[in-house]
């Protein structure tokens, strides 16, 4: 149990160094996982979280949100690229439609987040609850999640998704509100630093991305996400997607098969 | 009220892909290809937004040369793969990267 404990207590002192060297991750019980997981939001992804919402607040001030709409926007819909979008075509004046359609054309990426996150959860672990607790799901403790669930007891899996969402969600509407009273003091040098964390958070987190297939699904995204968007802004997530992921998944599958005697 | 009717709208566009997600979950085995495929679909996606907001960024950071975006990239994810116990990994390689950025914001704006 000492080494347990040591385990744990290291996990907490430097969670950068474990995430190159992991150990199994081994909680007690489904409390401890939760508490493991607000512990473990509190670092790194808290901070870019909230580092990139502070960067949406003072983006809303500049675009002429109001202060109430800017800080909602991430209370509810709570995804980044989305509220960037909502956010500058409302200062281009298109229609409420129009613009809802846009927001949910580039949250389609939810939808297999969840679904390579979730039936991670076994099914006992799995209720109506969920739908509550999906909504603190962002790409920041998605990352977390796909890179840790298979460290731990798949039982424990929920408490700790659940402990890691509710921090992040938590940050995000007070950093917008303090981005957005903030908008125009801070030097913008500090404020390019702090919104560049948030693409850099996921770039860095590849790194520790395992399977070959997902690593060719990375590969071939770096080249088709730009690519695409020259074509078309709105398309261009769901056609990175599609296209790279199909692809990488065939080329591992094929390599595969033909590895196998 | 514009504002406030698109809102609505973003912000139930945004939770259906979430909703539908947790609904069709428990349908999928993780050890089935369908999983395989879709783990790549999701993150061939996230590193498209990724490089395409390093890239071609709208907003703010489209005030910074691209050079000086992929040189933070470069840096910081070297960081991140430096075995060093202290000075290698996650939160050095992000204020690495993030130091690269400060640098360039500051010697643009002089």
């Amino acid at each position: 149990m000492s080494s347990l404990r040591a385990i744990i207590q290291f996990r907490i002192r430097d969670p950068a160094r474990m995430s190159t060297h992991p150990p199994s991750l081994i909680f007690e019980s489904e409390a401890q996982a939760f508490k493991s997981g607000l512990r473990d939001a509190l670092g790194a992804p808290a901070a870019v979280l909230f580092a990139g919402m502070l960067g949406f607040g003072a983006l809303g001030h500049s675009i002429g949100l109001s202060f109430w709409v800017t800080t909602a926007s991430s209370l509810l819909m709570y995804a980044l690229p989305g509220q960037v979008v909502f956010a500058e075509m409302i200062a281009t004046g298109a229609t409420a439609f129009v613009i809802g359609l846009a927001a949910a054309l580039t949250a389609a990426r939810f939808l297999p987040m969840t679904l390579t996150v979730l039936p991670q959860i076994p099914a006992e672990r799995r209720d109506a609850k969920l739908y509550l607790w999906v909504h603190t799901l962002s790409m920041t403790s998605w990352a977390i999640a796909m890179r840790d669930f298979p460290k731990m007891d798949p039982l424990h899996r929920r408490a700790y998704f659940c402990g890691l969402g509710l921090v992040c969600w938590g940050v995000s509407a007070p950093a917008t509100a303090i981005g957005y009273q903030l908008a125009g003091t801070v030097p913008l040098p500090i404020t390019l630093a702090l919104v560049f964390l948030n693409p850099l958070f996921f770039l860095l987190t590849f790194a520790e991305v395992r399977p070959p297939a997902n690593r060719v699904a990375i590969f071939l995204g770096a080249f088709l996400g730009p690519l695409t968007y020259l074509v078309s802004r709105d398309y261009s997530l769901l056609a990175t997607g599609l296209i790279g992921g199909t692809i990488a998944y065939l080329f591992i599958r094929i390599r595969d098969a033909r590895g196998r005697p | 009220m514009t504002e406030v009717w698109a809102l609505f709208g973003a912000v139930v566009g945004t939770y259906l892909w979430r909703a539908l997600g947790v609904g069709l979950s428990g349908r999928i085995n993780t050890n089935s290809e369908f999983f395989k495929w879709i783990a790549c679909v999701t993150y061939a996606m996230v590193a498209g937004l990724v490089f395409r907001i390093m890239t071609l960024p709208v907003g703010l950071l489209a005030e910074l040369p691209t050079s000086a975006r992929l040189l933070s990239a470069g840096l910081g994810f070297a960081v991140m793969l430096w075995r060093h116990p202290r000075l290698g990994g996650l939160i050095p390689g992000l204020l690495a990267g993030s130091s690269v950025i400060l640098i360039a914001g500051l010697l643009q704006s002089n």
